[in-house]
């Protein structure tokens, strides 16, 4: 069936427009059960981006084009590195054109942007917060193309569908290499995700943002955007993450009859994902700004050491 | 004689005067002549190692002399007021501020507010009042009418800059994130390194000081209550003790130990808050949540018993508002129980966590020798080696009867965040010990005492120990027997200069920890 591929690449899309509120309300949830208190239950999120959707943007005077355009492009990557991981079916026409390197370069164009975005109005905290995202971004963003790199030699490919199908198949096989290039890819989701102990996403302070600080001047509907690209950037590394280390249930066989199956597994690996992301945030304190560059270089020598052991031992 | 005394007699000989007009008479005031103002501060300081623990001035032209200017010593368990007389036109006197660093803001505040001129004050700048008020405005002067709305004028205040290369300034405030009171920080910083920080005060500036002098002693007792609405209960107990020093008032035995024990438990409503806000800041939430909720339970507790969740106008001229019976005392009992395992238990969380110890230790080291320069209080005291509590060194009652109370008081060397987080805890830990013992013990007898106002020219002094640290008031009787001047010296006029110095060196990211862990109040500081 030809439109096949297509009704996934849309069904993917439609998943990640929906389900990544839910699943920033599923850990807001597990947070406050974990906290001993009572949450406001899975659809939260929605709420907060339909009230940020219906309240006018406040604009500062010297804002320039790229304040402006810099959701748009934010949310826009979010939706377009939604069409390359997969999620339910490795079948996806986007993945054959952009490869795990150009998913990269499209999180690092977001960033790019919402870090001029940060400086743009001349605020004290929208530039320390650009400046500590970059510092961040220089040492995640390598870390990650080890981590993914580790995974491409074991698939001989760049490109996502072709790695997971490969990894799906040999599923029995465990490799060492892929155990360390999931440890360093956890620790990156955590920096590049601006969660605890690396960021602190609910936090009022300020002086302590990091990505938060870039984006404290946005409002309304402009703000709308980010909340809900942030939640689908989270989303789609937890998915890219599921994806590359175990697929299990993906759809690979061109049959529609096992997409709900899919589909369930998908939602079963979210929920366990999301627990083992309130456990993180729950036990830990956020670190120190400095301890940073520790943080992400021990995720580099993870993931190289993933590299050296599948030279060694595969 | 005491230390304090010793000193100043042996090097001013006959320049000075005791001054039998101050209550208690454990405080000694005495006069000195203006030019030897400055002269007293280095002998008490050189020869006695006093601390300064509070600056003030008052306008006694009602009794037809000039202004007075005031500066009270603290040296172990003694306090020395020593007073100079000055001239009602262009009043000046030697600035402390070379001698005493805490004397830098009491003076800028007297030259703003009374409008005394401390010659050798290195700096000009209005403190507390802004700079939008007109030339010529002192309203703590008798002569300033309180009632009338002032012009707004233009000017602008002069921050301290820092130049080169990579140096920027982050203004934060006044109005911050969350609900917090007002106050504006500037850094300045390269990278994230803070090479200064300035703060700058005075946004809730109420005119609590003037707005004294028109009340009745006892309305003053309410207003003293409202300086600072989370230290109400030991804001109250220092008016009031002020005030009945100087009246003959002898305040019952059971009204003594029933103010004690609501000191201590707005003691640990405000540390359990206060611990968990500290963690919170270092993004661990979940000890915010379980702090918050026995906060939570103390503050109920006291809205059931006692009918206001933080106790406000429960201390009253004279003795307490209200009394504990049998239940009440089974109630506080039982709740002291649950909340000591519950907290034991987050104590444990809270030791046991590497992430937030390594954020709290080390992070914002105010070093006891500067600790000690700064003349601290309280928690920030007692956490950087300074150990000091008027509960202990200048023991009100019934702190007095230390062999039946037996408090102890943890002092700390390191004088950083978690020095100050566990010195609330200990603190927490004893006056849930003590508040036990008091109520086993809590004497019988009457709850209040007549209580008849003070004749004219007395004046009262007061040091209580509340949760933040020492309180200290000073009241003078006008001619007519009515409050002429009250000063009120939350510890967080001294303290919020020890933030202000602990935070060089640190990095932008760990301010708000380290504020939170000062947790000054900015409305007993503005008044």
């Amino acid at each position: 069936m030809i439109l096949y591929p297509f009704i996934i690449e849309i069904l993917q899309l439609l998943i990640i427009l929906a389900l990544a509120p839910v699943f920033a309300g599923w850990i807001k949830m597990l947070k406050c059960w974990s906290q001993g208190r009572t949450s406001p239950g899975l659809f939260q999120p929605y709420r907060d981006i339909i009230k940020l959707f219906s309240k006018d943007v406040v604009i500062a005077g010297n804002a320039s084009w790229i304040f402006r355009f810099t959701p748009y492009l934010v949310f826009g990557v979010a939706v377009l590195a939604g069409g390359i991981v997969p999620m339910l079916s490795v079948d996806l026409p986007l993945a054959a054109t952009a490869d795990v390197i150009a998913l990269v370069a499209l999180f690092a164009i977001a960033r790019f942007f919402t870090a001029l975005a940060g400086m743009d109005i001349g605020t004290a905290f929208g530039g320390m917060g650009s400046s500590r995202e970059m510092t961040i971004a220089s040492l995640a963003e390598p870390a990650m193309l080890m981590a993914i790199f580790t995974v491409s030699l074991a698939s001989k490919s760049t490109s996502l569908s072709e790695m997971v199908q490969v990894i799906y198949s040999g599923l029995s096989v465990f490799r060492p290499s892929l155990a360390f290039a999931l440890l360093a890819f956890i620790l990156i989701t955590l920096a590049e995700t601006g969660r605890i102990p690396v960021d602190n996403p609910a936090t009022h302070l300020e002086l302590t943002m990091i990505h938060e600080a870039m984006i404290l001047e946005y409002s309304g509907r402009h703000l709308a955007l980010l909340e809900w690209a942030g939640m689908m950037k989270l989303f789609l590394f937890v998915m890219l993450g599921v994806a590359v280390f175990a697929p299990w249930g993906i759809e690979a066989s061109g049959d529609f009859a096992a997409i709900p199956a899919a589909f369930l597994f998908m939602i079963l690996k979210l929920a366990a994902a999301g627990a083992g992301l309130v456990l993180i945030e729950t036990g830990l304190a956020k670190m120190r700004l400095f301890r940073l560059t520790e943080f992400l270089g021990s995720a580099f020598l993870l993931a190289t050491l993933g590299m050296l052991s599948y030279f060694i031992l595969e | 004689m005491s230390v304090l005394t010793d000193a100043i007699t042996s090097a001013l000989g006959t320049d000075i005067q005791f001054d039998k007009r101050q209550y208690p008479s454990s405080v000694i005031c005495c006069t000195v002549p203006v030019e030897k103002f400055a002269e007293a501060a280095w002998v008490l300081k050189k020869k006695a190692f006093a601390l300064l623990a509070a600056e003030w001035a008052s306008d006694e032209t009602p009794f037809g002399r000039g202004f007075c200017v005031f500066a009270c010593y603290r040296w172990g368990k003694e306090y020395l007021i020593v007073r100079s007389e000055l001239p009602s036109d262009n009043p000046q006197f030697p600035s402390l501020t070379r001698r005493y660093i805490p004397a830098y803001r009491f003076e800028r505040q007297i030259q703003s507010l009374m409008g005394i001129t401390p010659a050798g004050h290195p700096d000009a700048r209005p403190w507390i009042k802004f700079e939008d008020w007109p030339a010529g405005a002192w309203p703590l002067r008798k002569s300033f009418d309180a009632s009338k709305p002032l012009p707004r004028v233009a000017g602008e205040y002069e921050w301290i800059k820092a130049e080169g290369e990579g140096v920027y300034e982050i203004p934060v405030g006044p109005v911050h994130a969350g609900i917090i009171e007002p106050g504006h920080f500037r850094f300045q910083a390269v990278g994230e390194d803070i090479i200064n920080l300035e703060e700058r005060l005075g946004y809730v500036h109420k005119g609590i000081e003037k707005k004294f002098e028109a009340l009745s002693w006892q309305d003053g007792a309410r207003l003293a209550g409202r300086v600072s609405g989370d230290t109400t209960v030991a804001h109250a107990i220092a008016y009031c003790m002020a005030l009945e020093t100087m009246t003959d008032c002898n305040v019952p035995e059971r009204a003594n130990w029933l103010r004690a024990i609501f000191l201590e438990r707005e003691r640990i409503a405000n540390h359990l808050g206060d611990i968990g806000a500290i963690c919170n800041d270092a993004a661990f939430a979940f000890m915010l949540y379980q702090m918050s909720r026995l906060r939570e339970i103390v503050l109920r507790t006291n809205h059931k018993l006692f009918g206001h969740r933080f106790m406000m106008d429960k201390v009253i001229p004279g003795g307490a508002a209200v009394d504990i019976d049998s239940e009440g005392k089974k109630e506080i009992l039982s709740e002291l129980d649950s909340i000591s395992k519950d907290f034991e238990k987050l104590v444990i969380i809270y030791d046991e966590s590497p992430s937030l110890e390594d954020r709290v230790r080390d992070t914002g080291i105010l070093r006891p020798e500067l600790a000690r320069e700064l003349c601290v209080v309280g928690i920030a005291a007692r956490a950087s080696g300074l150990n000091l509590d008027c509960r202990i060194f200048n023991p009100f009652p019934p702190y007095d009867q230390y062999d039946l109370i037996e408090l102890g008081v943890p002092v700390l060397i390191t004088g950083d965040v978690h020095a100050r987080t566990w010195v609330r805890i200990q603190e927490v830990r004893e006056s849930i010990r003590i508040i036990r013992y008091m109520l086993e013990n809590l004497p019988d007898g009457e709850i209040t005492s007549s209580f008849t106002p003070p004749s004219p020219d007395m004046s009262g002094f007061a040091a209580v120990e509340g949760w933040r640290g020492e309180i200290i008031y000073w009241l003078q009787a006008g001619p007519k027997g009515e409050i002429n001047r009250c000063m009120v010296r939350d510890p967080s006029s001294v303290n919020w200069l020890g933030l202000e110095q602990a935070i060089p060196g640190n990095i932008v990211p760990d301010f708000p920890l380290c504020n939170k862990s000062f947790n000054q109040s900015y409305s007993g500081h503005d008044l």
